[in-house]
């Protein structure tokens, strides 16, 4: 039937004519009923705007909120991750205790120990005190309504990169979790934007990968020392990357405005809500209830079984080495050659179920393959790394692929859900990852030319 | 931001509406709106239940009803996924548009945002060219008034020909009236007669072309207009829908999508 009618327009134009008609009655309506004062544009609210989103102060406000979130966590995250490692690692001991007094499978032993419980361990001290701590911070923003402000600060840019100006919500949700960011995509109209929006949402990193970014930059920088130098380079240097997350966003949302989703940015207004006074109580009750211990719960329920697979492929022998260094010598020529090493890609890898594991693994790995050592701080962290061959490249490079890589596996499920097409989730794993061995590449290429 | 427990279970993504009368009497309220207008808030007031609330759009990506009674009618409360129009881009809105459309509520409640009408008025043109029997609760009139913007209830009422409560859900302002009407246009005692939106000539040519194919179909059941403008729009699964539908032959209201 609809061929009949398809000659005279496109479903598409039909859709614009649509709209058009209907914007145009809600704008005769509106201005037929709704009336402003004079006064309108003096109260506290626009004041407050006209700083927050100003040309001149816009960026550098952001900028500095961020920052200083990021030096709180870092500064205040050290000491309880500590605390707690100390004490789940003591107990790991007494549990071992308990397994030889049992006279239990020393395999047993291994798969539940030093697999299950150690990665899980190890999830927890390491994820646990940022979250604790940017959570509610991060909360404090969203119901104070400063976030659709950065919305609002980086519209234009989009507009520029041939996507929506909306993007910059739905990339700001991405912040909290890529799965809600890809969902929250919806509010974009124009399937073309939305697709967009879809496929770069993956470069803002997620509550998963805050803390593996946070954690190295303190590696990398050395803030486990007290200078308060050093926390606030480990600080800057996450905002660092995460203004090249926002820059890859706007850089693969201008290639596919103009290349494989070609078009021209629609018209729209984003209308900034109100400041709202914040629930401290509910902020912290619903931060450490609803995004701390969820994500955390979802960690340690996907480490328990990565722990175990990991531990088994370290130590189940095909000829005279394990399993585990059968990949990671096969994995090594090419991620050498991106500046990492075997073992983190296959940690990413293995990490495809949740991000947050990704570190996790990593350690367990160097650790099963290697000597023993109790791991509880960032300085001994750093310590392990130096002995496993990590130079300051290896860090940035870890960092860089944790903030472009492949988005994990709820998020690409949630992408076929949301586009009905296997094509445009498998789009969104391989751009990403294109785009993450790209750039390590290219630092890492750099890299050899100064060292 | 969006990440709430709620927001990442696989539930979260299941596109049925299961909604079960547990006697014949009573009616199902729809409750549309534009994400971040109060929606949440009025539900939970209405209802008594505790849905997330806050200060960002796109809150509400579960489904939720609640039941609550006023003159001892008991009604259906039934919380829509914010949309901001019902163009069948992504599930959410295909869920609101057709639960509006295929499980025919009693009646329909649009919230909208009093500060930003027009941009909400849009969702408001599209759900009267499905059902007549639409409410329209302008919310958050306190943040208006704040922002000295005066909106004329009355006048907004004879421009769409529906009727019209002012609310501020937030203080319980306003939601006896709401409460008022709904009961009034399910029990016929207000008939609403909404003024459709023209669309250009060579639109409503196609629309006329095709009515007359579409109303053996849907007969009485679904506005043949509407059937028509989603057809010219592309989608031509409604007309799959609408044979298919359980509540387009009988009166059952429990809905799978």
């Amino acid at each position: 039937m609809m061929s009949d009618y398809s000659h005279t327009l496109s479903a598409d134009q039909f859709r614009d004519h649509i709209v058009t008609s209907l914007y145009k009655r809600a704008k005769e309506i509106e201005e037929a009923v709704v009336t402003y004062s004079k006064e309108n544009k003096s109260t506290l609210d626009d004041k407050i705007d006209s700083i927050l989103t100003s040309r001149l102060f816009g960026f550098p406000i952001m900028l500095l909120i961020l920052a200083l979130i990021f030096w709180i966590t870092i500064v205040g995250a050290n000491f309880p991750s500590k605390i707690l490692a100390d004490l789940l690692f003591s107990l790991e001991d007494k549990l071992t205790e308990l397994f030889i007094n049992f006279n239990a499978p020393s395999r047993l032993h291994g798969i539940v120990i030093l697999g299950m419980y150690r990665t899980a361990a190890w999830v927890i001290s390491v994820m646990l005190p940022p979250m604790a701590i940017f959570f509610p911070c991060f909360t404090l923003l969203e119901d104070l309504g400063y976030l659709p402000r950065v919305a609002f600060n980086l519209d234009r840019i989009f507009k520029k990169a041939g996507a929506h100006g909306k993007q910059a919500l739905t990339m700001a949700m991405g912040f909290g979790c890529n799965a809600a960011g890809v969902i929250s995509s919806r509010i974009i109209d124009s399937p073309r934007e939305r697709l967009i929006a879809i496929l770069t949402n993956n470069f803002v990193p997620c509550n998963g990968r805050f803390p593996t970014l946070i954690a190295i930059s303190m590696i990398l920088i050395g803030a486990s020392s007290d200078s308060l130098l050093n926390s606030l380079f480990a600080s800057g240097l996450v905002v660092l990357l995460i203004l090249l997350g926002i820059a890859m966003t706007f850089l693969i949302s201008f290639i596919a405005s103009k290349s494989f989703l070609k078009g021209t940015p629609s018209r729209f207004s984003l209308e900034l809500p109100p400041y709202r006074k914040p629930q401290i109580g509910k902020i912290i009750i619903r931060s450490i209830f609803d995004r701390t211990l969820f994500v955390l719960g979802r960690a340690v329920a996907v480490a328990l079984p990565a722990g175990a697979i990991t531990w088994l492929l370290a130590n189940i022998s095909i000829g005279n080495t394990t399993i585990l260094n059968h990949i990671a010598n096969f994995l090594d020529p090419f991620a050498l050659w991106i500046g990492l090493d075997g073992v983190i890609l296959l940690a990413f890898f293995l990490g495809l179920p949740a991000n947050e594991i990704v570190l996790p693994i990593i350690f367990m790995i160097y650790l099963s393959t290697g000597s023993m050592i109790e791991i509880d701080s960032i300085e001994e962290m750093r310590q392990l790394f130096l002995a496993k061959g990590w130079t300051h490249l290896t860090c940035l490079n870890v960092m860089l692929f944790s903030l472009l890589h492949f988005p994990c596996g709820t998020t690409l499920w949630t992408i076929k859900k949301e586009t009905q097409s296997v094509k445009w989730a498998l789009a969104s794993f391989i751009i990403p990852t294109l785009t993450a061995i790209l750039i390590c590449f290219i630092s890492t290429q750099i890299a050899s030319l100064f060292f | 931001m969006g990440l709430t427990c709620n927001a990442c279970k696989r539930k979260a993504m299941q596109d049925t509406y299961h909604i079960k009368k547990s006697n014949p009497n009573q009616m199902i309220i729809a409750l549309a709106g534009n994400p971040n207008t109060g929606k949440s808030t009025i539900f939970n007031e209405l209802t008594g239940l505790k849905q997330h609330t806050g200060n960002w759009p796109g809150k509400t990506v579960t489904n939720a009803w609640g039941i609550f009674k006023h003159k001892n009618q008991e009604f259906i409360l039934v919380d829509l996924p914010g949309t901001y129009s019902l163009f069948p881009n992504s599930a959410e809105e295909e869920i609101a548009r057709d639960f509006i459309c295929f499980s025919k509520p009693d009646a329909t409640v649009i919230v909208v945002d009093a500060s930003c009408l027009e941009r909400n008025l849009n969702l408001v043109l599209q759900i009267i060219e499905i059902t007549h029997t639409v409410i329209l609760c302008v919310n958050l009139l306190d943040e208006a008034r704040r922002k000295k913007i005066k909106v004329d209830l009355e006048k907004l009422s004879v421009e769409l020909g529906i009727p019209v409560v002012g609310t501020i859900a937030r203080d319980k302002k306003g939601l006896e009236d709401l409460k008022d009407i709904i009961y009034k246009v399910c029990s016929k005692k207000i008939i609403p007669h909404p003024k459709m939106t023209t669309y250009p000539k060579e639109i409503e040519d196609e629309i006329q072309k095709l009515i007359p194919m579409i109303e053996p179909l849907v007969k009485n059941k679904i506005n043949p207009r509407w059937v028509a403008l989603q057809m010219l729009d592309g989608d031509l699964k409604i007309l799959e829908k609408i044979t298919n539908y359980p509540n387009c032959k009988g009166g059952c209201h429990d809905v799978r999508l």
